[in-house]
């Protein structure tokens, strides 16, 4: 792969995405941090030589979402009827422990040297490390409509959405990107909303519109 | 005799003026979203699912049936002419494709890709009709534990067979299966995996997640490795072919048909593998093997072939038994049920004309695809040098919008941009992503038709077992799982008969 000599910097970065994973009320607490501590030893060791040590993250994610589901399934309660034998835990808790099975068969490989390899495709240049910045732009830009979308109608938080990503991707001709992203959000909303009835809130535009 | 009545009549209710034009729409937009670079047909499919939200399911199929072939079609066009394939489908394509564009063929290529596709994509809809009313005729003799061992099969066939790295595979089915059993289930009412929150009880839509993992996913991927100068576009007329290019191609185009429909139709199906059979054989018998590697139009034919007549083999297993073996499959079967509709053999009884409107469609479909793309190919190879920017935060836009559309409720775009993240995650560490989109959509009905066969037979394992059927699935998944195993021995063994 020509991706190789650029490991380095993506195993740098790669902790981030796991916090980001826990923003959301799915994942237990203490993720984050275990992750982070996972990645943080191969970061100081890795050189371009190195095998994409950033790989263990995946196996620390598999095991303690593992756990995760094995958890919670203890913590339903157990129905079993004459016509339900097995009841609601079973497969949650096989799941979970198939998922720390992998989780360690996963680090065995990846001790191994097994590698696998970043999706390429037409507009991917693998040779340049992860470009943190824009994704964090494009998420950025991504919850804002999604906190925006119901008080502000999607006309409004759309044209943000487009003209934040676009922003993050890189154009910086600022009023063709706005008057794109208003022409955008009017056109979705009056053929999608109006025309198709198709759920998309009007917001404060309510009667304007 | 009875299937061609229903066809016939599936025809007739295509053949409206407001349906044609619905069927030509449907085409329009799936060749122009799928000719974007980075969008393959799945998530072209994924994107244009709420386009048909507000519509009835007969006009939704019909446009459905446009969007699939114009997705495929327009995938080739961009592996022809930019080189880099997004889909592993189109990779074959682009090996001689590309070199033929470079050479100033690039009319011919995309000729014979779009003539190839037209008659592979008949002649595949044609055995489709054939072939699936005895399957939904044997399906419907099936148990709960037939059903249970298919779907096993289904697991072990996308992870094992497919793809490069088995526990990778693994991987990415289990935290499939897990998104797969949020919700309340089904039987007991317990909730799982919800953790208190109101919108997990029903579970994690199935479109929420196609589009999350395929269009947000691949957008955030591509964002954090942007190419500064997107890759060179080969100008193109209109694409034509001479009377040397029609005699080297028909005979690919047929055997392609022949490779790629089997495969489609298998639970361990997918395209990779008959494009490359394909690819090898027309090498193996062309007269100008020579001219392989250097753009010969045999090499871009018989894949081209086969990739669509595997697209239609996978609808047999989707439509009568309710199986998706390959992502775009997958995102249809989302599709059916949003709209209440269960594929499985029982599809056929009860919504009959529905199956056969959607059948004359894809004919319909394929036939518009014809006659769109010759003349238009000009205009969509203008389509590729779209600022990427704004291709990309029109991917994050259309995504947004479908995935609000699906429940009205904010809650749904966090839950997008989770898993857009593990989207990212799965390209970044070479996850492969179709066993992830299987293990959600199966989750929930492996569990039900276990726990169906678990309950006839009174909470005894072997009930589990069931018949003949069952048994000859497990054997399948044995060999299909110790294959490695087997194949290690019997080389070791042969390797020490030679020392020896």
């Amino acid at each position: 792969m020509t991706g190789r000599p650029s490991r380095s910097d993506r195993d740098g970065g790669s902790p981030s995405r796991f916090p980001a994973l826990s923003d959301i009320p799915i994942q237990p607490a203490p993720e984050p941090s275990d992750a982070v501590r996972a990645a943080d030893a191969p970061r100081s060791a890795a050189d371009a030589s190195k095998p994409d040590r950033a790989q263990y993250v995946v196996c620390v994610f598999l095991a303690l979402v593992g756990i995760m589901v094995v958890v919670d399934a203890t913590q339903i309660g157990q129905a079993v009827s004459s016509t339900d034998p097995l009841g609601p835990r079973p497969v949650p808790i096989l799941l979970g422990t198939l998922l720390m099975v992998v989780a360690v068969v996963y680090a065995v490989d990846v001790a191994r040297g097994g590698v696998g390899e970043p999706e390429a495709g037409e507009d991917v240049d693998l040779a340049t490390p992860v470009d943190w910045r824009t994704v964090l732009l494009l998420v950025a830009a991504f919850l804002t409509n999604a906190v925006l979308i119901e008080p502000l109608g999607w006309v409004i938080s759309g044209t943000l959405l487009f003209w934040g990503t676009a922003f993050a991707l890189g154009s910086r001709d600022h009023v063709r990107n706005l008057l794109i992203a208003v022409g955008l959000s009017l056109i979705t909303f009056y053929t999608f909303a109006i025309g198709l009835g198709i759920n998309l809130p009007a917001g404060v535009l309510r009667g304007i519109l | 005799m009875q299937n061609l009545h229903s066809l016939l009549d599936g025809f007739a209710h295509v053949a409206t003026p407001m349906n044609l034009l619905i069927a030509l729409l449907g085409v329009t937009i799936g060749t122009a979203v799928g000719v974007l670079p980075g969008i393959g047909p799945a998530m072209t499919v994924a994107l244009l699912l709420p386009v048909t939200y507000g519509m009835e399911p007969t006009q939704a199929f019909i446009m459905f049936a446009g969007i699939f072939y114009g997705g495929m079609y327009g995938g080739s066009t961009t592996s022809i002419l930019l080189n880099t394939p997004g889909e592993s489908s189109s990779v074959v394509t682009a090996i001689e494709g590309n070199k033929m564009a470079k050479a100033g063929r690039a009319a011919q290529a995309l000729a014979t890709a779009a003539i190839g596709s037209f008659v592979a994509g008949t002649i595949a809809t044609l055995l489709l009709v054939v072939i699936t009313p005895p399957v939904v005729r044997f399906a419907v003799s099936l148990g709960a534990p037939d059903y249970f061992a298919l779907m096993l099969l289904s697991f072990v066939a996308v992870t094992s067979v497919l793809g490069a790295s088995r526990i990778r595979g693994f991987a990415s089915l289990l935290i499939g299966l897990v998104i797969g059993v949020v919700g309340i289930d089904r039987v007991t009412g317990q909730q799982r995996l919800t953790f208190g929150v109101p919108q997990l009880a029903d579970g994690i839509d199935v479109v929420v997640v196609a589009v999350g993992i395929f269009a947000v996913g691949e957008a955030l991927w591509i964002a954090a490795h942007l190419r500064r100068r997107p890759a060179e576009v080969i100008p193109v007329g209109r694409p034509w072919m001479g009377r040397d290019d029609w005699r080297r191609s028909w005979k690919p185009w047929l055997r392609g048909t022949a490779y790629g429909f089997p495969f489609g139709a298998l639970p361990a199906g997918g395209a990779e593998i008959p494009t490359f059979l394909s690819y090898a054989t027309e090498k193996k018998l062309s007269k100008h093997r020579d001219e392989f590697g250097r753009g010969a139009i045999e090499g871009v034919a018989g894949p081209e072939a086969a990739n669509n007549a595997s697209a239609a083999g996978t609808l047999v297993p989707m439509l009568a038994i309710g199986l998706p073996t390959n992502a775009t499959a997958a995102v249809m079967l989302a599709a059916f049920e949003q709209y209440g509709i269960q594929p499985g053999p029982l599809l056929f009884e009860r919504e009959s004309g529905l199956v056969w409107t959607l059948i004359a469609s894809l004919f319909v479909g394929n036939l518009l695809l014809l006659v769109l793309n010759l003349p238009l190919a000009p205009a969509w190879a203008r389509l590729l040098r779209i600022p990427r920017p704004y291709l990309y935060a029109g991917i994050l836009f259309f995504a947004s919008m479908g995935a609000y559309a699906v429940n009205a409720q904010p809650f749904d775009l966090i839950l997008l941009l989770v898993l857009g993240l593990l989207g990212f995650g799965l390209r970044r560490f070479g996850l492969p992503i179709l066993p992830l989109i299987v293990g959600v959509i199966l989750a929930p009905r492996a569990e039900l038709q276990g726990r169906r066969a678990l309950q006839l037979s009174g909470g005894e394992w072997h009930g589990l077992l069931g018949g003949w059927v069952s048994g000859l699935i497990y054997t399948t998944v044995l060999v299909v799982l110790f294959w490695p195993l087997v194949r290690r021995f019997v080389l070791r063994r042969r390797a020490r008969m030679v020392t020896e």
